[in-house]
């Protein structure tokens, strides 16, 4: 398990001085200028070397994505976006990094910048964040004031400029192309790739999009090296992530851990155990909502890291979990899920927005029993037929945790099935009486 | 998508202009986007007049004259502005109570007791349904999804501030609270610091003490 003096994020808690004097008693702003003059390839190399993997969910190598940006400008501006539009049922992991952390992301922000011939980001911060954007828009305006960014940033010869750009509610804009459509003033519905935003993104120009946590542990990687970083972790499987844990744990938080630890591990040491006890725990859902849930055998020896999970054909995610103990009505629990899924919808593609509507409806009933065993597996058929046919992954995402349930708790399903059946008199009655509404609402 | 009300059923002033603190909101929006991609500024002043509409009338939402008084400013068609308005969750396109009650019920919350949260806001406020205002007309409730705070659940924003680690009592207590005109201060509603475990750090141990 990771220990104190190989964690990045030293005030997760805001016990201390989360502004800039407190940030450079941390070792924030310390010669950034000399880590901006190794170069922009010497930069990309050592995050290429860290095998840091992208930790907004999807894992794609962070150097190989500042990679893809053009080397040479061709008039255009490059930017970098930051997804700060966190909004992963389960997920709350950047938050801390916005309101007790925020000179770690600026600084890192203007070498990420840097490294990929950018001026300016953005940073597009969920609405409801509201206090801690203030937070962050008061680490700004100190940076500037002390000559950090702006013209000449830090002493680096180099000009840099940070905005905070808030969304409004809708976790479509969590996707990036989604994202750059917000930013650009419109509703965030996803673009098709190609083109992808490092050749056409924001206002058509070549863009990164990171999330809050990849870019805000880029300056102490190209700090203490990226062997320090890879050496943490497992192959493939790199250093130190942020991680939370919600649901019937005895002290749900937000810690620090190194990948490739035991999820057992990390709730009784973090989480303070399960409610009840290990035996108590019926199934953890590792990672965000979108990825499927785990049952407790699985739990049981399954490391947290993105390999391990996904021989588990379950993901890391966000690295945000959330726990459930015997008391829960799984299927319950999943189909919160698909209202949730059902509500975010851009409504662009048709399998999503009909689908997701589709998802709720069977899951709900579901919920009560009041279907057919047959339905579990048209219910199975019809995630298939979203999953991969839309543009974004909201789609596959609203799909997975319904997989997932079906995989484990199918038995839960069919008991509840018949156990309605055997209530109601049984036979074959129509599921959908008069009155519910059948499209999309 | 969100389900918002026609905006042709709501009662809509005649007009709308933008005060002073707005001006110098607008002027700073302005400046952070390339002065050719001013809709980029399409949710930030909608925000803007959601704030100034909050000041003036004690209810924070955003009439359609005002939307087209954005579209204005930033030289794009009013539908443009229209439906951002409408995409967008947290603009609220009807008038609202003096304090919006903003309950999580998503999975996170509701294994941490979201249902007792939900059931505390509508007995301290007489409101039967989300969506809903209070007879009153200080308190709406709204139902959201995730808050993004799922460690220190359930929470209730009111407003922008979470309340977090609540339960029924708790959620009554923090009602009353806002009826007598108070503001408690936000954060968890138990003996914790923000999102570290209850009952102390268990990691960080050289840190210097918690500043509260």
């Amino acid at each position: 398990m990771l220990q104190d003096k190989d964690r990045i994020f030293t005030n997760l808690y805001g016990q201390n001085d989360w502004r800039l004097a407190g940030a450079r008693q941390r070792g924030d702003w310390d010669g950034t200028a000399e880590i901006l003059a190794r170069g922009r390839d010497a930069i990309v190399n050592e995050m290429k070397g860290s095998g840091l993997r992208g930790r907004g969910g999807a894992g794609f190598p962070t150097g190989v994505k500042w990679s893809f940006m053009p080397k040479n400008s061709d008039g255009r501006p490059h930017y970098l976006v930051i997804n700060g539009d966190e909004s992963e049922p389960g997920t709350c992991k950047d938050r801390e990094i916005l309101r007790h952390e925020p000179h770690k992301l600026i600084e890192s922000a203007l070498i990420a910048s840097f490294a990929m011939g950018a001026h300016a980001a953005y940073i597009y911060i969920r609405g409801e964040f509201f206090n801690e954007a203030r937070h962050l828009q008061i680490a700004i305006d100190e940076a500037y004031a002390a000559g950090l960014i702006g013209k000449n940033a830090a002493g680096s010869g180099w000009d840099f400029d940070f905005y905070i750009h808030r969304g409004a509610g809708a976790y479509i804009c969590g996707e990036e192309t989604a994202l750059l459509e917000s930013l650009e003033g419109k509703k965030g519905q996803p673009r098709m790739k190609p083109p992808f935003p490092a050749a056409m993104g924001l206002y058509g120009c070549p863009t990164t999009v990171n999330n809050v946590e990849s870019i805000a542990v880029s300056s102490t990687i190209l700090r203490r090296g990226a062997s320090w970083f890879s050496a943490l972790g497992r192959p493939n499987n790199a250093g130190t992530k942020l991680m939370a844990i919600s649901g019937h744990v005895n002290t749900p938080c937000v810690f620090e851990e190194e990948l490739g630890v035991p999820l057992k591990e990390i709730i009784e040491k973090h989480g303070g155990g399960v409610r009840g006890g290990w035996d108590n725990l019926l199934a953890v859902i590792p990672g965000g909502c979108s990825v499927p849930v785990l049952p407790a055998s699985i739990c049981e020896t399954v490391l947290m890291d993105y390999d391990s999970l996904r021989a588990e054909r379950s993901g890391l995610g966000t690295a945000c979990m959330i726990v459930m103990d015997k008391s829960t009505d799984i299927i319950k629990a999943i189909a919160r899920f698909s209202q949730f899924f059902k509500h975010e919808s851009c409504g662009q593609c048709t399998p999503c927005r009909e689908g997701t509507g589709w998802m709720m409806r069977v899951m709900n009933r579901m919920v009560e029993g009041r279907a057919e065993i047959e339905e579990i597996d048209m219910l199975e058929q019809v995630t298939r037929q979203v999953e991969g046919h839309t543009i974004c992954a909201l789609g596959d995402a609203a799909a997975w945790p319904i997989q997932g349930l079906i995989r484990h708790f199918r038995p839960v399903m069919e008991e509840r099935i018949t156990a309605y059946k055997a209530a109601h008199g049984g036979g074959r009655i129509t599921q959908v009486p008069l009155g519910i509404p059948v499209a999309a609402e | 998508m969100s389900a918002h009300s026609p905006i042709d059923q709501i009662e809509q002033p005649d007009s709308f202009a933008f005060d002073a603190e707005s001006e110098e909101q607008i002027a700073a929006i302005l400046a952070k986007y390339p002065p050719e991609r001013k809709a980029s500024g399409t949710l930030p002043l909608l925000y803007v007049v959601q704030k100034q509409m909050g000041r003036q009338t004690g209810s924070a939402w955003v009439p359609r004259v005002a939307m087209d008084e954005i579209a204005r400013r930033l030289e794009v068609a009013p539908i443009r502005v229209y439906e951002v308005a409408t995409f967008y969750l947290m603009f609220n396109t009807k008038p609202i109570g003096r304090y919006h009650l903003q309950v999580c019920t998503t999975t996170s919350c509701w294994l941490r007791g979201s249902d007792d949260v939900v059931a505390a806001c509508k007995t301290a406020t007489g409101i039967s349904g989300f969506g809903q205002s209070s007879a009153d007309g200080l308190f709406t409730l709204t139902e959201v999804e995730c808050l993004g705070a799922c460690a220190n659940a359930p929470i209730l924003q009111v407003d922008d501030d979470f309340y977090e680690d609540l339960d029924g009592p708790r959620t009554i207590e923090l009602i009353e609270a806002l009826r007598r005109g108070e503001r408690p201060t936000p954060g968890p509603m138990i003996d914790r610091v923000n999102s570290a475990p209850e009952g102390g750090r268990k990691t960080l141990a050289d840190s210097p003490a918690d500043q509260g």
